[in-house]
């Protein structure tokens, strides 16, 4: 699983929680691959990121490195910073671990890079 | 200029729909002259040579576009209007240096090589200056004859005839390239790949556009979504499907391949970098955040026929106790039916929530053909309907591939209940 894919994914839909955002992630195996660079795509996808828990998501990796802590003003232009969100985003992937319902604990499992986020039929 | 696109003789209803939304995606303005649901072609009056191009860079009905010489409804008015035609215009493609060739084509009429060479030197009085190159001419010239669309009934003479200069063609060869016999991983349900591709160019699918299917299965119309530059992303309550699990469709075939999985179709044609991912997820409980940030949802949701409709739910009564945690580990959650009404209306209200204004939907629509009334069709006030175009699959039922554009506007889906008993109606035998 990419942290873009991270980034999108909530637990609200479990009863009771309110938000389930962000998601912890407890990893064990990450892998990093190399994935072409499209900064139409990355430039358009920068406004729909939540940047502090690409952030989060990333440190909790290992793999935070020089990722900028806030996305600069004029980062359509910023190739240097889009390209580092690029890595961020698409390169560096979740393989086996759990993602963490902040709220209940709840584990969703990760295998083979596949988040489950099914649910219970107690949990709905 | 005028412009003739010879179309492929399948699906000729998606056609037109196809030009209008390249056309809306590629910012190419149709005047059309000569459109037909029925008849192979379609002429167009363009600003230049570039709009045409454009739209045969993506479109998938289209087989040739040509520069529109000149056309006739016999042979004799035929004839008369290309003699008349400004030769002396298109002198750079006539030249003595430019190797050419003319391609002869014939619908509803098998003609043979001998036949083919009469109709070439029945154009004689074309100045062609330069040498005849069959292997690698430097310009084409297409000529067509059309004779009518009842095989048992062919008139005596064609009734069109056309003619011009070949600007290129379509892509018809990406059909080939995505096609199901060779592909790594399929499913019992796996989309025909020239319908996947006419769904990824009515969704406005392009280069950075972010593509989701809530029904992915083995991920056919992503595979096409992709084709066409879009990044890619899934959701699909069948787990076993997602890590390629299941049983095998493929004749013949007992296991699954050590190999086969989402990534290997993508791996396979080249496309991994638009491949997002896949998650497991019911689609009547989104784990996506309530925000737009997709460009387009594109799905081929179960029916209840060849594919099941479950989602996780359950008749028992959990609201003062859960599942005990000591079974926690290896439970398998409990299934309930999802109506085909239900899943319609999560599917819309999703796509209302999660589509930017521009953004759209596309989506098969199974119906009993006498029941359906195109009034009937689902609702929702921020999507506006802007195609629906019908598949027949047998003398009772047919698929309608629906699009929606997002527009402004806030609420929920209205679907209809008589529309979505489609799976009762089914197994019932007709009325007389």
């Amino acid at each position: 699983m990419k942290l873009l894919t991270h980034n999108m994914l909530t637990s609200k839909c479990m009863k009771a929680v309110v938000t389930g955002y962000p998601l912890t992630i407890q990893a064990r195996d990450v892998k990093v691959s190399e994935v072409e660079f499209n900064q139409d795509f990355i430039a358009r996808i920068i406004p729909k990121i939540d940047w502090e828990c690409l952030c989060r998501a990333a440190e909790q990796l290992g793999h935070l490195e020089d990722l900028p802590k806030a996305t600069p003003d004029n980062y359509e232009t910023d190739t240097d910073f889009l390209k580092k969100a690029h890595h961020a985003l698409l390169e560096i992937e979740i393989i086996n671990g759990d993602l963490v319902c902040p709220e209940t604990s709840r584990k969703f499992p990760v295998t083979d890079g596949i988040p489950n986020m099914l649910l219970n039929e107690d949990e709905i | 200029m005028l412009f003739l696109f010879w179309c492929a003789n399948e699906h000729q209803q998606f056609r037109l729909a196809e030009f209008e939304s390249l056309a809306d995606l590629l910012d190419v303005t149709l005047v059309w002259v000569f459109k037909s649901e029925e008849y192979p072609w379609v002429v167009l009056d363009m600003a230049s040579e570039q709009e045409a191009v454009k739209i045969i860079s993506r479109s998938v009905s289209v087989k040739y576009c040509l520069h529109l010489w000149a056309e006739g409804d016999n042979f004799q008015d035929f004839h008369n209007n290309l003699k008349t035609f400004p030769f002396q215009e298109q002198s750079k493609w006539l030249s003595e240096d430019i190797s050419f060739k003319v391609h002869v084509e014939s619908f509803n009429k098998r003609i043979n090589g001998e036949e083919k060479l009469e109709k070439i030197e029945s154009l004689s009085y074309i100045p062609f200056l330069g040498p005849v190159s069959l292997s690698n001419p430097q310009s084409v010239f297409g000529y067509f004859e059309f004779h009518g669309l009842d095989p048992n009934n062919i008139p005596a003479e064609p009734l069109k005839l056309l003619f011009g200069r070949l600007i290129g063609e379509g892509q018809r060869e990406k059909i080939t390239k995505l096609s199901i016999k060779k592909r790594k991983f399929i499913g019992n349900t796996t989309m025909d790949p020239q319908l996947s591709l006419l769904m990824a160019n009515l969704g406005k699918v392009d280069a950075g556009r972010i593509v989701l299917d809530p029904f992915v299965g083995t991920g056919s119309l992503l595979v096409a979504a992709a084709e066409f530059g879009g990044h890619v992303l899934g959701g699909d309550i069948d787990y076993l499907t997602l890590h390629a699990r299941t049983r095998p469709s493929r004749v013949g075939q007992k296991i699954r391949a050590e190999d086969e999985s989402m990534l290997a179709n993508f791996e396979q044609y080249g496309l991994t970098s638009q491949y997002l991912g896949v998650i497991a997820g019911d689609a009547s409980q989104s784990p996506w955040r309530e925000q737009a940030w997709l460009d387009c949802v594109i799905t081929d949701p179960p029916y209840g026929i060849r594919e099941g409709t479950t989602r996780v739910g359950t008749s028992k009564d959990y609201s003062n106790q859960a599942i005990p945690e000591e079974y926690l580990e290896k439970h398998i959650p409990e299934k309930v039916a999802y109506t085909l009404h239900q899943l319609l209306t999560d599917l819309l209200n999703f796509s209302a929530r999660s589509l930017h204004v521009g953004g759209r939907l596309v989506y098969w629509l199974p119906v009993i053909r006498q029941n359906y009334q195109p009034d009937r069709v689902p609702a929702h006030p921020g999507l506006r309907l802007v195609a629906d175009l019908e598949q027949v699959l047998s003398s009772h039922t047919s698929r309608r591939l629906l699009v929606m554009e997002r527009v402004e506007g806030e609420g929920l889906a209205t679907v209809s209940k008589e529309l979505t008993l489609f799976r009762e109606q089914f197994y019932l035998p007709l009325a007389a």
